[in-house]
C-alpha cells in the first residue's frame, strides 16, 4: 500500500489549498471528498464576494473553486471524489489511516499525515428548540442554496428566513432573483449577525425587512407544508414577549442559524472540542493537542466569514504537515493557552508553543465601537474604530511576546 | 373467504400477518396512508414491555396479551429481521414515595411471572448504569425490557403479509362499513367497494369513527399525546439500559432509551386532548421542556441541545373503556374489533393477533396451509458487511459505493431497494418517509439537509416525476413548489 505524505479529509478551499501547497513543495497529498466533485461549499454559492484576500480579486463561488481545482490538475494531485470516510485510524506517529467506501470498492488509504478540512453543518430547527409539525416547505440555508443552485429545485414562493448571518442574508437576495417574495429576515439578537456590505446588498435594496429581536414561536401547516408561522418579539434573555406575537402567512420557513465545524470523525478520533468553536483545541501549527499528526483547516476548524481564510488556514496547516514529516514529529514544547476574555466570544488556534510567530483569529461577542484589544501578560493593545461579532479579527502574535508570558495568556476587548 | 383488515399499522399488520396462514383466506388490509406503519405506530417509545406494569386485576386481557406478545416478539423479530435490542430497564425511585412505587411493581411482576425483576439499591443501580442521577434512591430491575424499531416492524410484517398472498391498498380510505341482513358485506372506501365476509377494524386513532359505520356505538376514542426528543448518536451520556421515571396512573414514566439506531430518545408527555385533535402529532414548546425536565431527574446530565436532532410526537388511542376492546360481533356478523389498541398495544400486537385469530376460529373454520414463508430479510445494508463482502457487492453493482446518506451511511442501492421494495407490496406514493424508514437515510444527524437533494434525484429517476415533485408524506408535501425559474414563467 502506498503511504501518501499527507490524507487530505475534504476537498472545499482548505483542502484544496493545502494540496497544491503539499504539492508545490514537493509533497504527495491525496484529496479525499465525499461529493461527486472537488470545490466545496462555494461550488453552490453562484455569487461575488469570494477571493479578494486570497487571489485580489472579486470572484464568485465556482471561480474560486476552480481556480484551485485547476491548479491541483496542472499539478497531477490525486483525489477520490465520492468517497465515505468510514472512520479515521491514528495507527502511529507516522502513520494515519481513513477507510473508505466509493463506487470503486471500499479501501483503507495511509498517509504520515492527516489534514482535516471537511467543512461545516448547518444547525437545523431542532437545535434551535422550534417545535411544530414536521411538514414539507421547512429547510436549512444549505439545502435550499443546493435545492435551487445545483438541482434546479425551487424551494417556495413566500418565504420567511430565520437568521440574519450571512447565508441568511444572501439565500434572502438569491430567492427574489428567482422570483419568490422574501416576507422578513428574523433575527433573535439586537443587531444583525452578517456583514454590513450584506445587509445593504442582499436586503435593503430589494426591500426586505429584517426583524430584529424576532423569532418564531410556532409553526403552522395545512395540507402537509408549512402555512404560516407565528412569530413573536423577544426580551434582552431573548424570551418571548406575551402579547408580541403576530401571523405570517407564508410556505416555507428557511432555517439560517448558523454553521457548526463538522467533527463527527475527529470526536471518534479522541479530539477534544472547544465548546467556544465547537471546533478542535488546536495549537499554532493547527495541529490537534490530543492527536499528533493530525491537523485542521477551513470550516472544520472554526466558521470562517471568506473562503479566503479557509484556503489560507489550508497552507498554513500543510506547512505544519511537511514540519512534521520532516522532523517525524513537531518539537514538544510547554504550551501556552490563549484565554478568551471579557468580550470575546472564540480565538484560534486555542494553544500556541511559543517557537515561532503565529496567527490569532478571533471574534467579539457583541459589537463594540472606539475598543482596544488587551493581552494584558504580552503589555499589547490593539485599538480598533469597531468590532463586530460578524467579521471575524485576524492578528499576528511575536514569539518573543509569547515566550515572556506565563501558561496563560488572556485576550479581552475593552472600550479605549 | 375475504378478510377485510382495516389499518396497516402494528395491529392490523400483525392480524394480517397470522391470517396469511390459513387456506382460502384471501387478506386485504386497507390503509389510507401512502404507506405502512405512520399512524400510532409511528411514533411511540418503542419498548417491548416486561409487562411488570400490568395490573392483572384491572386488566386482566391486556396483562395476558402483553406477555404473549413480549415473549412472541423475541421470534418475530428474528424470523422478521427486524432491528431489536434486549437492554432490560430499570425504573429510578427518586424519593420515598416513588420507592413505593417500585415495591408495587415489584409485586406484579411476581404475580404476572415476569423473569429477573428485582429491586437493586443505589450503588447497584449506579455500577449497572452508571449515567443514573446520582441522586437516585433505587431501582426496579426488569431484565427483559427490549425496544424495536416500530415502523421497521410495520415494513417487515407488511413485506412478509405480501410474500404469503396477502395484499394491502394504500392511499384507501374506508368510508363506511356496509352490513346487509345483519351482516357484514365490505366497505366502501374512496377507491370503491371492496367486498368482505370478515371485516376486521383495526384502525387506531379512528377505530371508533369506523365501529360506528358498523353500528357499534359504545366506546369513544380520544387522543393522548406523547412528544419526543431525540439525540444524536454521539450524545452523552447515553444510558445502556432503558431508564424512566416512576409511572403514574395515567402513564408509564418518561423514558430514556438508546434505540436500535444508537441514537437517544427522551419521553413522552402525556396530554388528553378533545376527540377532535387526532391529527396533533406536533410537539409543543410547553411538552419538550416538561420531557427535559423529567428526564433530568433521573439521568446525571442531559446531552447539549445541539445534539438534538428531532422533535416528534405520537398520539395514543385511549378508549373510554380503559383497556383493549377485541370482539367479534354477531351483529352484524363478521365485524370484528382489535381497537382501543393504547400503549402497551406495540408489546402485545403478537398476542393480539392471536386473540383475533381465535376469535375468528370460533365463528368460521380455517386450516393452515401447508406452505406459509414465516421469513422475511431486511435490506442489506453495505456498512454491516465486511470488506471483502463489500467489496464484492460493489464489483456487482458500484451504486453499493455511492453513499448518499453521510450521516448514516446508507448507499444508492439501498435506496434504490427501498423504492423496489415499496412497490413490491404496493405502495404507490413514493416518499421521503418511506425511504427514510426502510433505509434510515436522512434520520441521523442532519436530517437530510445534505443528501435529500440527491435522494430526490435518484427518486426522481426511478419514478419519472421532476425532483421537486417528490414528497416528504402525503397530501400536498412536496419538496418544492417547481423547478427554478418556473415562478417568473407560471407568475
Ligand atoms: C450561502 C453562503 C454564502 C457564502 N458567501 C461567501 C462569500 O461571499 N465569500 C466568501 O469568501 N465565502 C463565502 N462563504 C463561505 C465559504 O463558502 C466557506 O468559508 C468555505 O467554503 C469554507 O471552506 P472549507 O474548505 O473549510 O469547507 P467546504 O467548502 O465546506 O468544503 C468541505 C469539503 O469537504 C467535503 N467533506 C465533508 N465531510 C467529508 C468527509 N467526511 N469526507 C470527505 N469529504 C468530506 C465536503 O463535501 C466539501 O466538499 C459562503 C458560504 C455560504 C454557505
Ligand atoms: C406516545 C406513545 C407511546 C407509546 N409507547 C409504547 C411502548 O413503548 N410500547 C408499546 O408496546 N406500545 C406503546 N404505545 C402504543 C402503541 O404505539 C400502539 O398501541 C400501537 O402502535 C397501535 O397500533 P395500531 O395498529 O392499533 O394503530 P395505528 O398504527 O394507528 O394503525 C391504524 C391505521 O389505520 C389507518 N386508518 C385509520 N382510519 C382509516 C380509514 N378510515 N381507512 C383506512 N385506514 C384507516 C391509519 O392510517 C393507521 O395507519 C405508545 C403509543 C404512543 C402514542
Amino acid at each position: 500500500m502506498k503511504t501518501y505524505d499527507s490524507l487530505i479529509i475534504g476537498g472545499g478551499p482548505a483542502g484544496l489549498a493545502a494540496a497544491i501547497r503539499l504539492s508545490e513543495r514537493g509533497y504527495e497529498p491525496l484529496i479525499i471528498e465525499s461529493r461527486d466533485r472537488l470545490g466545496g461549499i462555494p461550488l453552490q454559492c453562484i455569487h461575488p464576494g469570494f477571493g479578494i484576500y486570497y487571489f485580489h480579486e472579486d470572484l464568485t463561488g465556482p471561480e474560486f473553486s476552480y481556480r484551485l481545482i485547476s491548479r491541483v490538475e496542472e499539478l497531477g494531485i490525486e483525489y477520490v471524489t465520492e468517497a465515505y470516510v468510514e472512520e479515521i485510524v491514528n495507527e502511529s506517529m507516522v502513520s494515519k489511516k481513513a477507510k473508505l467506501i466509493t463506487p470503486r470498492g471500499s479501501m483503507i488509504v495511509e498517509g504520515k499525515t492527516l489534514i482535516y478540512a471537511a467543512g461545516a453543518r448547518e444547525r437545523t430547527r431542532y437545535e434551535l428548540g422550534i417545535t411544530g409539525p414536521n411538514v414539507a416547505g421547512i429547510y436549512t440555508a444549505g439545502e435550499a442554496q443546493t435545492m435551487m443552485d445545483m438541482y434546479g429545485i425551487m424551494p417556495g414562493r413566500r418565504i420567511v428566513i430565520v437568521g440574519s448571518g450571512d447565508v441568511g442574508l444572501i439565500m434572502a437576495r438569491r430567492f427574489v432573483l428567482e422570483g419568490a417574495e422574501v416576507l422578513a429576515v428574523l433575527e433573535i439578537l439586537s443587531y444583525p449577525s452578517g456583514l454590513t456590505r450584506n445587509i445593504v446588498q442582499c436586503l435593503r435594496d430589494y426591500n426586505i425587512p429584517l426583524l430584529l429581536r424576532h423569532t418564531v414561536k410556532e409553526i403552522r401547516a395545512r395540507n402537509g407544508r408549512v402555512s404560516s408561522i407565528v412569530v413573536t418579539e423577544v426580551d434582552e434573555k431573548l424570551e418571548p414577549i406575551p402579547g408580541s406575537e403576530y401571523v405570517i402567512d407564508c410556505d416555507t420557513l428557511i432555517i439560517a442559524a448558523g454553521l457548526r465545524p463538522r467533527v463527527k470523525l475527529l470526536k471518534k478520533l479522541g479530539v477534544r472540542i472547544d465548546p467556544r468553536t465547537h471546533g478542535p483545541l488546536v495549537n499554532d501549527w493547527l495541529e490537534t493537542i490530543d492527536v499528533p499528526g493530525v491537523f485542521v483547516a477551513g470550516n472544520s476548524l472554526l466558521i470562517n466569514d471568506y473562503a479566503d481564510y479557509a484556503a489560507e488556514q489550508g497552507e498554513w496547516a500543510a506547512d505544519s504537515a511537511i514540519e512534521y514529516i520532516e522532523n517525524n514529529g513537531l518539537p514538544t514544547t510547554p504550551l501556552h493557552r490563549i484565554v478568551p476574555g471579557r468580550n470575546i466570544r472564540l480565538v484560534v488556534p486555542q494553544y500556541v508553543t511559543g517557537l515561532r510567530d503565529t496567527w490569532l483569529y478571533l471574534r467579539v461577542s457583541e459589537p463594540l465601537e472606539n475598543l482596544q484589544l488587551v493581552f494584558p501578560e504580552l503589555g499589547r493593545r490593539i485599538p480598533l474604530l469597531y468590532a463586530l461579532p460578524s467579521v471575524m479579527v485576524k492578528l499576528r502574535l511575536k514569539r518573543e511576546e509569547i515566550v515572556r508570558a506565563g501558561e496563560e495568556i488572556v485576550v479581552e476587548a475593552e472600550p479605549r | 373467504m375475504r378478510v377485510v383488515v382495516i389499518g396497516a399499522g402494528v395491529t392490523g399488520l400483525s392480524t394480517a400477518r397470522l391470517l396469511t396462514r390459513y387456506r382460502g383466506v384471501d387478506v386485504v388490509v386497507v390503509e389510507r396512508n401512502p404507506d405502512v406503519g405512520w399512524g400510532v405506530s409511528k411514533a411511540n417509545t418503542s419498548i417491548i414491555h416486561p409487562c411488570h406494569e400490568e395490573d392483572p386485576d384491572k386488566h386482566p386481557l391486556r396483562t395476558k396479551l402483553c406477555l404473549e406478545g413480549h415473549n412472541t416478539w423475541y421470534r418475530w423479530v428474528r424470523e422478521l429481521d427486524i432491528d431489536a435490542r434486549w437492554p432490560g430497564e430499570i425504573i429510578i425511585a427518586t424519593s420515598r414515595e416513588e420507592y413505593r412505587v417500585l415495591k408495587h411493581y415489584h409485586r406484579l411482576a411476581m404475580r404476572n411471572g415476569v423473569p429477573g425483576v428485582r429491586i437493586i439499591d443505589r450503588d447497584e443501580l449506579l455500577r449497572i448504569e452508571p449515567s443514573v442521577n446520582p441522586d437516585s434512591v433505587a431501582g426496579l430491575y426488569a431484565p427483559s425490557a427490549g425496544t424495536i424499531d416500530p415502523v421497521g416492524a410495520c415494513i417487515a410484517l407488511a413485506e412478509n403479509i405480501v410474500d404469503n398472498g396477502g395484499r394491502i391498498l394504500f392511499n384507501t380510505e374506508v368510508r363506511d362499513v356496509v352490513v346487509r341482513d345483519r351482516r357484514v358485506r365490505g366497505v366502501k372506501t374512496s377507491r370503491g367497494f371492496i367486498e368482505a365476509d370478515i371485516v376486521v377494524n383495526a384502525a387506531g386513532l379512528y377505530a371508533d369513527i369506523i365501529s360506528r359505520m358498523a353500528g357499534i356505538n359504545d366506546y369513544n376514542i380520544h387522543p393522548r399525546r406523547g412528544q419526543y426528543i431525540l439525540y444524536d448518536r454521539m450524545a452523552e451520556p447515553k444510558p445502556d439500559k432503558i431508564i424512566h421515571t416512576a409511572p403514574t396512573p395515567k402513564t408509564k414514566g418518561v423514558y430514556i432509551v438508546k434505540t436500535v439506531e444508537n441514537t437517544l430518545l427522551i419521553g413522552p408527555t402525556a396530554e388528553d386532548l378533545p376527540p377532535d385533535m387526532r391529527d396533533a402529532t406536533y410537539p409543543t414548546r410547553e411538552g419538550i421542556e416538561y420531557i427535559l425536565r423529567n428526564a433530568s431527574k433521573i439521568i446525571s446530565r442531559l446531552p447539549p441541545r445541539s445534539l438534538v436532532i428531532r422533535m416528534f410526537a405520537g398520539l395514543r388511542p385511549e378508549p373510554s373503556t380503559g383497556t383493549f376492546i377485541l370482539r367479534f360481533h354477531e351483529d352484524p356478523w363478521g365485524f370484528v374489533e382489535a381497537t382501543g389498541i393504547r400503549s402497551p398495544g406495540l408489546t402485545a400486537a403478537p398476542g393480539i393477533a392471536r386473540y383475533i385469530i381465535d376469535l375468528i376460529k370460533e365463528h368460521v373454520d380455517l386450516v393452515e396451509k401447508e406452505k406459509w414463508n414465516p421469513f422475511r430479510r431486511g435490506i442489506r445494508r453495505v456498512k454491516e458487511l465486511g470488506l471483502t463482502e463489500r467489496n464484492k457487492l460493489i464489483r456487482e453493482d458500484p451504486r453499493y459505493g455511492r453513499i448518499i446518506c453521510k450521516c448514516m451511511g446508507v448507499s444508492e442501492a439501498e435506496i434504490v431497494e427501498a423504492v423496489e421494495r415499496m412497490r413490491k407490496i404496493g405502495v404507490e406514493e413514493i416518499t421521503f418517509d418511506g425511504v427514510k424508514f426502510r433505509v434510515h437515510a436522512m434520520y441521523g444527524r442532519c436530517q437530510g439537509t445534505f443528501c435529500r437533494p440527491e435522494i430526490s434525484l435518484i427518486l426522481s429517476r426511478l419514478t419519472g416525476k421532476p425532483p421537486w415533485m417528490m414528497r416528504f408524506k402525503d397530501h400536498g408535501s412536496f419538496y418544492g413548489v417547481g423547478e427554478v425559474k418556473d415562478l417568473f414563467r407560471r407568475g
